[in-house]
């Protein structure tokens, strides 16, 4: 019922920034809003009005076994991502498919119900770090 | 809302030079938000790339979802298929 309400944001007109090299030699940058944080990052506020809007840097040589899921969503089964966090943040296929891969990564959560915040603030901080890293590609995988 | 989210940094992302692709699980809520490259795949909430510990099925999906980067008229929207 809620969804069908929801006003849901229209990305309009919808940018595109061509490839500007082969794929296999673009530097490749996750971002997932899943809600991962690393055991010493401090945890998504799963209580803030309209939804969390910050986000966790996750560096490339991470461990992605040790990554802990704070998303606070009661809508899904959260077993598949806390047994595997590949299944939202797959670095380590994105490692066994040999693809140049961006020195940090991003984490979100993605509960965010009121995106002012995100659009005007951590959208384009976040935007930035990737640019100042040389990101070519980005792949974005929601939960 | 995830979906959302990821629509909207992508965006974000693209206006400023990077080309991106999102894995949707919504497709009507892509189409309402219309990110610029989205893959739609038929796994429910929680599993977006399939299932977990299972690499093979995580990188066909990853695979199609890449194979959208190519797609320039946007927004470029594709569907995976387990099959």
């Amino acid at each position: 019922m809620f969804l069908k309400t929801y006003p849901w944001r229209r990305i309009d007109p919808v940018p595109c920034a061509p490839l500007r090299k082969p794929l296999a030699e673009s530097r490749i940058a996750l971002v997932t809003t899943a809600g991962f944080h690393l055991p010493d990052q401090t945890p998504f506020d799963c209580d803030k009005r309209g939804g969390d809007t910050s986000y966790r840097v996750i560096p490339n040589d991470a461990d992605v076994s040790t990554l802990l899921e704070a998303h606070r969503s009661e809508t899904f089964d959260h077993a598949g991502v806390r047994a595997d966090p590949n299944l939202a943040f797959p670095l380590d296929r994105l490692r066994e498919m040999g693809l140049p891969l961006a020195p940090r990564h991003l984490s979100f959560m993605g509960s965010i119900t009121a995106p002012g915040r995100l659009i005007a603030e951590s959208a384009p901080e976040a935007a930035q770090l990737l640019v100042d890293d040389g990101v070519d590609v980005a792949l974005l995988v929601p939960v | 809302m995830c979906n959302q989210a990821v629509s909207l940094i992508a965006a974000e992302l693209e206006r400023r030079g990077i080309t991106t692709v999102c894995v949707i699980l919504l497709r009507e809520i892509a189409e309402k938000v219309r990110p610029p490259r989205a893959l739609a795949v038929p796994f429910r909430h929680g599993f977006p790339l399939g299932a977990p510990n299972d690499p093979a099925l995580q990188r066909r999906v990853i695979e199609a979802a890449l194979a959208l980067l190519e797609r320039n008229e946007v927004p470029a929207y594709g569907s995976f298929t387990v099959a």
